[in-house]
């Protein structure tokens, strides 16, 4: 799971341990916007998964009942999002019984059989102390492998799964207070000092059930996202790029010198 | 229709929009109704849109002539309060009941004219001398002023000594308002008056013809470059706006910290041109104005309070790419292919977007700094043209080393072009023609 902290340019900037000035420029930013019982520079991302799971019926497939598929919305590390989910409605295909299909509980999905692929917008809407406005997903949903000439194999399904995160850019105290801890969601870096109130106590968790997607029974599908190579690959090609442009200046300060030259004809 | 059958075919969703979009319309054409009285096809010459004031009495079109009048028409003498001479004219006129018409011409009250004051001698001794203009230049222009209706452009053209347009209104205006001034039993009654409320300012007219003169003859080049920078103003201001909203230090910090990561901005920009070439002053200014972009596109995504991560990488990629052309963009595309880098992250966390977001601007620094070496390598061969056999060999190759833009094909080609040695520059095509030759990353 990702653990950065509220953003790289604070990491620069605050040691709360040992500077004072930050420390108290912060406590000064805080006292102005304690009135707003929100925060600057800080924000919490939910990694998120959203995707589908397509299995071929083979022999039970009949012409418009050709795939068993389920679309869903997952934490990234398979972590349970109703701590700030409180539901998601999807959006199906106006062909199907119902097409809007409300899901108050996780896991978040919808399962179907069916024929066609087209496009399913998910919106989820957050809990009331976390965000008032929802936000929308659009999965095209796909039944069929890449490969098209390849033999549709009932074992295996299609799995199209993208990554993204939810960025909450300023959250409130409560949301912050409710949600420390949380495995679910990259909790940001508070500064010191700041003391957030203590997590009301909810339902034991015994008796609640179970909201993450550890065991899910598609749980063997699911892709799993590291940002390992995608970071090795983007150093790797700033590297590139820093190299080039200090050649490039070294050349152009070179010609510049040159031009000088030139213009003031000094003999060579 | 055949449209949805065609969808079906294919296996597309036949989108519940278009039948909404269908109902829609035919409501709309119902209320298109013509009105009464005028026939469809006059009405559709209006555009098929009611007038906002109904202009023509519909009632009147269909009237006839009452019955009982008997209707003659006459060749009459008739007169016009617009005419000062007694010249008789003639028309015909149309005589009801033996009665001829009454009332004056009816086009008389179209005859207009301007009140031009008339100034005695005297007023012009006491009040309206002026250095430049002698009384009889004065006593003329107001003659012509008279007589034309106070078309200046007609009035400069006939004035005996040559004076610009501008010249005369100053002189007429002045004048006028002196003499309002000096017949004015106090300077509270003549203060409302027109001319005195916004007098005439000969250099602002001055300036406001030259600057139409310049806008109506820039070069379609300078239009867009004029777009442009006033697009960037406007994103600075609303940058300051948004930026007073979410309170200085941070967006300040933000800048900073963008500038740090950066490896060459900070220094890119301190790159001036140092001849007249106008590009590498664009090449400067973008990076100075999109960091102004960052922090207006930062707050706007605050504004959202949820947004995902990929929509806010796309924005500010966006406010990155929004002070360069379509070229410039998909260059820094086509180099992040050619890097092995997703042109959308597939797993974008916080830092790799992060990363993501300096790696294309470090992209945009590096295509800026190729635009400029080209234009240093422009001016130094025309100036190397006559010098030519005396130069040393070393520079030029290296600079024309860096023109393939492909990374991992540098070495080969270094060599090959060092071999040619100082001969080369006599057959390589001038900067100019360069184009033909490299069509991908390095050109732009």
């Amino acid at each position: 799971m990702t653990n950065s902290s509220s953003s790289s340019k604070k990491q620069a900037q605050d040691q709360p341990e040992t500077s004072e000035p930050t420390l108290k420029s912060l406590k000064a930013k805080m006292t102005k916007s304690d009135e707003k019982k929100k925060l600057k520079d800080i924000e919490i991302s939910v990694p998120i998964v959203y995707g589908n799971v397509a299995f071929w019926l083979g022999k039970k497939a009949s012409e418009y009942q050709s795939h068993k598929w389920a679309v869903y919305v997952r934490g990234a590390t398979n972590e349970d999002i109703s701590v700030v989910v409180k539901k998601v409605v999807f959006q199906l295909h106006s062909s199907f019984n119902n097409p809007t299909r409300v899901v108050e509980e996780p896991p978040f999905e919808v399962s179907e059989s069916g024929w066609g692929e087209f496009e399913i917008a998910m919106t989820l809407h957050f809990h009331s102390d976390v965000c008032d406005k929802p936000l929308s997903l659009y999965h095209h949903l796909k039944l069929y492998p890449e490969d098209e000439s390849g033999p549709l194999t009932m074992k295996k399904p299609v799995v199209v799964e993208s990554y993204d995160e939810i960025v909450f850019p300023d959250p409130s105290e409560s949301f912050l207070a409710r949600v420390q801890n949380h495995p679910a969601l990259t909790f940001p870096r508070l500064p010191s000092g700041y003391n957030l109130p203590a997590p009301m106590q909810v339902d034991d968790t015994g008796k609640k059930k179970r909201g993450d997607t550890k065991d899910h029974s598609l749980g063997q599908w699911f892709m799993s996202f590291s940002e390992a190579d995608e970071l090795l690959q983007l150093a790797a090609a700033r590297q590139q790029v820093q190299a080039h442009i200090a050649k490039l200046r070294r050349q152009i300060s070179l010609l510049e010198g040159q031009n000088q030259t030139i213009k003031t004809g000094t003999d060579l | 229709m055949g449209g949805t059958d065609a969808k079906d075919i294919l296996g597309l969703p036949k989108t519940p929009l278009s039948l909404t979009q269908e109902k829609r319309s035919r409501p709309q054409k119902e209320s298109h109704r013509k009105p009464d009285g005028i026939s469809r096809e006059v009405y559709a010459l209006t555009g098929g849109v009611a007038p906002l004031m109904p202009s023509i009495d519909v009632a009147h079109l269909k009237r006839r002539p009452p019955a009982d009048e008997k209707v003659a028409w006459q060749w009459l003498p008739f007169t016009s309060s617009a005419r000062k001479d007694d010249l008789q004219l003639y028309h015909w006129a149309r005589v009801v009941n033996n009665v001829p018409p009454t009332g004056d011409y009816s086009f008389a009250k179209y005859n207009k004219s301007v009140d031009i004051l008339k100034y005695t001698d005297e007023e012009y001794e006491n009040h309206l001398t002026d250095p430049v203009w002698t009384k009889e230049e004065t006593d003329q222009l107001f003659e012509f002023c008279q007589n034309f209706d106070l078309r200046f452009v007609v009035i400069a053209d006939r004035f005996p000594v040559s004076r610009t347009v501008e010249e005369l209104k100053d002189r007429y205006y002045s004048v006028t308002r002196a003499l309002l001034r000096a017949r004015a039993q106090s300077p509270a009654d003549v203060a409302n008056h027109p001319l005195m409320k916004e007098p005439y300012d000969i250099t602002r007219d001055r300036e406001r013809k030259r600057a139409l003169s310049v806008v109506l003859s820039q070069s379609r080049h300078q239009e867009k470059k004029d777009v442009q920078i006033l697009a960037e103003a406007k994103r600075i201001t609303e940058m300051r706006l948004a930026a007073r909203r979410a309170e200085e230090p941070d967006v300040s910090a933000n800048e900073n910290a963008g500038l740090d990561k950066a490896d060459g901005i900070v220094s890119g920009r301190s790159i001036s041109p140092s001849s007249n070439s106008q590009l590498p002053a664009t090449a400067v200014a973008p990076s100075t104005l999109t960091m102004a972009d960052y922090a207006s596109t930062l707050a706007s995504l605050r504004m959202l309070h949820v947004y995902l991560r990929t929509y806010g990488l796309e924005q500010m990629v966006q406010a990155a790419s929004s002070a360069v052309g379509l070229r410039t963009i998909k260059r820094v595309e086509q180099t992040l292919q050619d890097l092995g880098v997703n042109l959308k992250p597939k797993v974008p966390t916080k830092t790799v977007c992060d990363e993501h977001l300096e790696l294309r601007k470090e992209i945009l620094t590096l295509l800026n700094l190729q635009k400029q070496l080209q234009y240093k390598e422009s001016e130094g061969s025309s100036h190397r043209e006559g010098l030519y056999a005396a130069m040393p060999d070393t520079p030029k190759d290296r600079v024309f080393a860096s023109d393939p833009f492909s990374f991992g094909a540098e070495r080969p080609i270094k060599k090959e072009q060092k071999r040619k040695g100082p001969g080369r520059q006599a057959d390589t095509p001038s900067p100019a023609h360069k184009r033909p030759r490299k069509m991908k990353a390095s050109d732009l």
